[in-house]
């Protein structure tokens, strides 16, 4: 099976050239970092662009550091990457933790998680984890460099701010003491999608930030949840409140992977776990990161 | 297009359409069949190559985006006589049909190079992407454990 589609392909040597082929191509153009999704989709037809413009060469997209508090994510930072990072081990071990579970070790190794959330599937891993940091996202286009709020990111399904001609360049993440979680539903490992996904940070001073994947046509934040939980130490109690909260918080579908109403129970199930395991990992201890929770 | 890659260790210079795979590329145009058609959409590991030392799956790769790089495929790692796993694969019958079997030595030898040696769990997660219909992976899993322990038991 080959893919139908026509289209010119371009290699920019630096971003200045990159935004230029971008502004002034006027037909359909799709960016390629790692490619785990776009060429999947050329494959499938879903997408017919008549250029694609691989970022690879771009130097400096790749740049994984820490500007005093800031956690640096290039745009060609790869799963693998941030899973073999001392820094991010060190700093940001929920992204290791996430990382870990996104499709398999020949995916990982050239899937970005840039691409991942400019992809934008409900299931995007990288989304609840990064809606929960609340990311900052640095793209640049012809009228500059801007950023955009994580939570402003994704605007529908498959659909993101970015506008075409717009380059994402890195993500930062104002990174402080904090305890998180990553729970994933998946019928195996190695492959699949989520089913449903909760992305927790735990915040001193009981204060955290709840966001999920898989159960809304993009990944969510529950402010309603974090509102009930802010300030309030963490018990029996207060987790079965905010659980039951959950069903009003989310959307799911019922697909071939999961019914609305598995999705919608095991959402709670992860809450329920992930909030008592950010809670702990923030005071230093719990299950170690990496450990699965389901 | 022209593109300009290492094949196990050979260099070659073709000209190729920006929708050519490099699954297909290798294939069909160098005549190196290794690498299996199996789902085309990046589930299954039956294309696995490595670039620059790490598996990609070659069918999710464009051909063009490989240019400049060196490719290694399971012909690339037998030049001079079979290895030590795949020896360690002959003893173990690890494999039936052998459709899987390209992918997942491939697979496995890149876990070895990063950590010589690997826990059951940790042979498991680094194949959990290759799948194999014939064998019911445990004897895949004894023979890389066993190249972990340099092929004693
Ligand atoms: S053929 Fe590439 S992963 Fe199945
Ligand atoms: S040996 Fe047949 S698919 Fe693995």
């Amino acid at each position: 099976m080959v893919i139908a589609n026509e289209f010119d392909y371009r290699r920019p040597a630096t971003l200045a050239e990159a935004t230029e082929i971008l502004t002034n191509h006027t037909g359909s153009v799709r960016i390629l970092a790692g490619g785990t999704d776009l060429v999947a989709w050329l494959r499938d037809d879903a997408i017919a662009p008549d250029l694609v413009v691989d970022i690879k060469n771009v130097p400096g997209l790749n740049d994984l550091r820490l500007d005093g508090n800031d956690l640096h994510i290039g745009a060609l930072v790869t799963f693998t990457d941030l899973i073999e990072s001392d820094v991010v081990n060190e700093h940001a071990p929920l992204l290791a933790e996430m990382s870990e579970t996104v499709a398999s070790q020949g995916i990982r190794n050239r899937a970005t998680m840039v691409g991942n959330i400019c992809s934008a599937v409900p299931s995007c891993d990288a989304g609840p984890v990064l809606l929960a940091y609340d990311t900052t996202v640095h793209v640049t286009g012809p009228d500059g460099d801007r950023t955009i709020d994580i939570n402003e990111w994704f605007v529908g399904l498959r659909q993101t701010a970015r506008t075409d001609d717009e380059v994402v360049t890195h993500l930062t993440i104002a990174l402080r003491s904090h305890g998180g979680v990553y729970v994933k539903l998946m019928r195996y490992g190695g492959e699949d999608l989520a089913q449903a996904a909760v992305g927790i940070i735990a915040y001193p001073d009981h204060e955290y930030r709840v966001a999920f994947g898989a159960v809304a046509p993009t990944p969510i934040r529950s402010a309603r949840i974090e509102e009930a939980l802010r300030g309030k130490p963490l018990d029996d109690a207060l987790v079965a409140e905010v659980v039951a909260m959950v069903r009003d918080e989310i959307t799911p579908i019922t697909d071939m992977r999961a019914s609305a109403e598995y999705r919608t129970h095991m959402t709670e199930v992860m809450l329920k776990r992930g909030l008592v395991a950010a809670t702990e990992r923030l005071a230093g201890a719990g299950p170690a990161y990496g450990t699965r929770l389901i | 297009m022209n593109l300009k890659i290492k094949v196990n260790g050979e260099d070659w210079v073709l000209d190729v359409a920006p929708a050519d795979t490099l699954l297909d590329v290798l294939r069909e145009r160098i005549g190196i069949k290794s690498p299996k058609i199996g789902c085309e959409r990046g589930d299954c590991g039956s294309c696995t190559i490595l670039m620059d030392g790490r598996t990609i799956r070659s069918c999710l790769v464009l051909a063009v985006e490989a240019d400049d790089h060196d490719i290694t495929t399971v012909e690339g790692i037998s030049y001079e006589g079979i290895s030590e796993l795949q020896t360690l694969f002959l003893e173990n019958n690890s494999f039936q049909c052998g459709f899987c079997t390209p992918g997942i030595v491939l697979s496995a030898t890149e876990l070895l190079e990063h950590n010589p040696n690997p826990t059951r769990h940790d042979v498991q997660e680094a194949l959990a992407g290759n799948l194999c219909r014939c064998t019911g992976y445990e004897p895949i899993i004894d023979a890389v454990l066993a190249a972990g322990r340099g092929g004693t038991e």
